[in-house]
């Protein structure tokens, strides 16, 4: 090899970096195949879902609006993963965030906006956190499985969630007006999150977004907790020598990404729907999830992440409605791209350890 | 609350506790045998969603509802192959590479089902078989032995794993490998080949857990039909302590819970009706607190590298 050894270096960096990036044409392949298994011409698909994403203003703008949610997600799976602990439960956090948020604004609808918006959102914050918390504490104290607790924890704030709004929660005008569907009453305006282009839904809560991102960031890197989370996640058994208090930041872990993901919740509910109602999460949990590993557990790779994912599910149905294929087959590619970017960590550790030994 | 300690009502819910055992059983023992060798596969739920599409679709195509029980299988197993292959030989982090199965599983049944059916329809599904002699014991033969042949399948299950787990060479190998693969492997036991057969096997009885829902018991396909039953049974072998008893009996405890639950839902009772609906759920991270202290596979969900110390 002719090539010096920090240009190497580089390059096998960057080979590392762009990897993951085969993973969403090669999901998009089998996507493709399965289609044209049914007879439907995958072109016109994807054409579909290419315009719908990105063709127009109005296209671009519900990108950004889907990739919110699903960095603010990201950003908490991100922190759970570096921490050492796999935090499945953000669509649960969500919803529990989002019923917090609802809960508050519509019992003190005549606050001023300046006190009422800021105890909204952290009103979903907190209540992310509770969520995250528990399965925190019994992993944290118990040992208990986090993965499978937080999956019951999903479960659990659906159903709560169907409760409160057929019943406590349900808008008053529904009872009158007999329909009964299981939504909340309005959100007071108070709480609306800005727009930031006339006539779409491009709401501030994007900005909200990437500023936490690079705050993440500088958290986790830059800070001594941040620190400590990152040595319990690499190494649990050396930072227990080192005196660092694992289990206390297990929990953390957990609380931070179900703080993020009510937060999600929280604005989602201020800034889109203005009111809470049933499927308002439809998937960002996992999506979320697929955004977090997609920008390699980094929280500012997150954010191309979440921005590609938001396409891809604006465009999923956009697809929907021109061409009538099932936005389902975003979540069938969502999947695939999971298996594939993390089988492709096996190249990279390979990789790795070969420049270890060849020095 | 009175009524229910009335006798029709009783064996109501022993009759629908037995038959809602059904997917639970196939799911779990399925998933033992793989956490036993050391591989948690967390996308059980994709499976048994795949498994239900096709086993649904293919029996209501041929009118065979034991072809649609194959196809259930091979689905299952090919979806098992899957999982090997990015967990096993890619050596994938598994609790993520589930979630990975697990969505892939649910859009693609989901894009099936729209593509190919687009409403609910409904099938006949297995129709109960009564055991003779047993069958006619007052009371109890009709709850628990007028099955159909899936219910009766699930429960055979139980004594036939706990036989190849404990008293067969690839038993054997089976939890050797999961305690100690890098033993095993110096023995000469090929530790990805013994994890292949046991998340393909795995694969295959969560495919046929996902028909017994959608042709033996309830007898059409919808979306995400299995809503998290698949993540149910993988808490049920930790609280089974990777034991096919133990797998029975959480199994039975859960099963019942929920045929208890859709009885008070039926009647209408408000209050615990809401909260009885989350009761599963809250049992399943009871159940898991209560299995921590086990001892579970030692190499579990840990890739296996040889010359790795």
């Amino acid at each position: 090899m002719t090539l010096k050894p920090e240009v190497k270096q580089v390059l096998n960096r960057t080979l590392e970096a762009l990897l993951p990036l085969t993973a969403v044409p090669l999901a998009m392949i089998i996507g493709a195949a399965v289609l044209l298994a049914m007879n439907i011409n995958p072109l016109t698909a994807f054409n579909a879902l290419l315009k719908g994403a990105a063709g127009d203003v109005s296209g671009v703008t519900q990108t950004l609006v889907k990739a919110t949610p699903l960095l603010l997600v990201g950003l908490g799976v991100v922190i759970a993963f570096r921490g050492g602990v796999i935090n499945i439960g953000a669509e649960g956090q969500i919803i529990v965030g989002a019923l917090a948020t609802t809960a508050l604004s519509v019992g003190f609808p005549d606050l001023p906006r300046g006190v009422l918006l800021p105890l909204a959102l952290l009103a979903g914050t907190l209540a992310g956190a509770v969520w995250g918390g528990i399965p925190g504490i019994l992993k944290a104290r118990l040992g208990v499985n986090e993965i499978l607790s937080t999956v019951m924890m999903n479960a659990i704030a659906v159903q709560l969630s169907n409760y409160l709004l057929r019943g406590p929660m349900i808008d008053p005008a529904e009872i009158e007006h007999g329909t009964r569907i299981a939504q909340s009453a309005l959100l007071p305006r108070a709480v609306w999150l800005t727009k930031l282009v006339p006539r779409t839904l491009l709401h501030s809560g994007a900005i909200l977004a990437l500023v936490l991102a690079v705050l993440v960031y500088i958290f986790l890197w830059r800070t001594t907790i941040g620190y400590r989370i990152r040595a319990v996640g690499l190494n649990p058994d050396a930072s227990r020598l080192a005196g660092i208090n694992v289990p206390f930041y297990l929990a953390i872990s957990l609380i931070l990404g179900g703080a993020f993901a009510g937060l999600a919740g929280a604005v989602e509910v201020t800034g889109v729907q203005h009111r809470m109602m049933e499927g308002l999460s439809s998937g960002y949990g996992f999506s979320g999830i697929v955004a977090a590993l997609f920008g390699k557990l980094h929280p500012l790779g997150a954010i191309p992440a979440a921005i590609l994912f938001g396409g891809l599910l604006v465009g999923g149905n956009a697809m929907q409605r021109a061409v009538q294929v099932p936005s389902a087959l975003i979540d069938a590619m969502l999947g695939l791209i999971v298996l594939f970017v993390v089988s492709a960590d096996i190249w990279a550790r390979y990789r790795a350890r070969r420049r270890e030994t060849s020095g | 609350m009175a009524e229910l300690f009335t006798l029709p009502v009783l064996l109501g819910i022993l009759y629908s506790g037995i038959r809602l055992a059904t997917p639970y059983l196939y799911a779990a023992i399925g998933e033992m045998f793989a956490q036993n060798s050391g591989v948690l596969n967390l996308g059980v739920d994709g499976i048994m969603l795949m498994g239900a599409y096709t086993g649904f679709f293919v029996g209501m195509k041929t009118g065979s509802l034991w072809l649609g029980l194959l196809a259930a299988a091979v689905t299952g197993a090919l979806m098992g192959l899957l999982m090997a292959l990015v967990s096993v030989t890619l050596k994938a982090e598994q609790g993520i590479s589930g979630i990975g199965l697990q969505l892939f599983g649910l859009g693609l049944s989901t894009l099936l089902f729209k593509l190919t059916m687009g409403s609910v329809e409904s099938i006949k599904g297995f129709q109960p078989v009564k055991i003779p002699l047993l069958g006619d014991i007052p009371y109890l033969g009709e709850a628990l032995f007028n099955h159909n042949l899936l219910v009766y399948g699930a429960f055979v299950l139980v004594p036939i794993s706990s036989f190849i787990l404990n008293k067969t060479t690839f038993g054997l190998k089976v939890r050797a490998v999961g305690q100690n693969p890098t033993a095993a492997d110096s023995l000469g036991v090929s530790v990805d080949g013994v994890r292949y057969i046991t998340v393909t096997l795995g694969g295959i009885l969560a495919g046929i857990a996902g028909a017994s829902l959608s042709i033996a018991l309830i007898n059409l396909f919808q979306e995400n039909m299995t809503n998290g039953m698949g993540f149910i049974a993988v808490a049920l072998v930790y609280f089974g302590s990777w034991r096919p008893s133990g797998v029975l009996l959480g199994s039975l405890i859960f099963s019942f819970v929920n045929a208890f639950q859709l009885w008070i839902q039926v009647k209408g009772i408000q209050l615990p009706s809401d909260l009885a609906v989350m009761m599963p759920y809250v049992l399943t991270i009871l159940a898991l607190v209560f299995a921590v202290r086990k001892q579970q596979p030692a190499s579990l969900s840990k890739p296996f590298e040889r010359g790795e110390m």
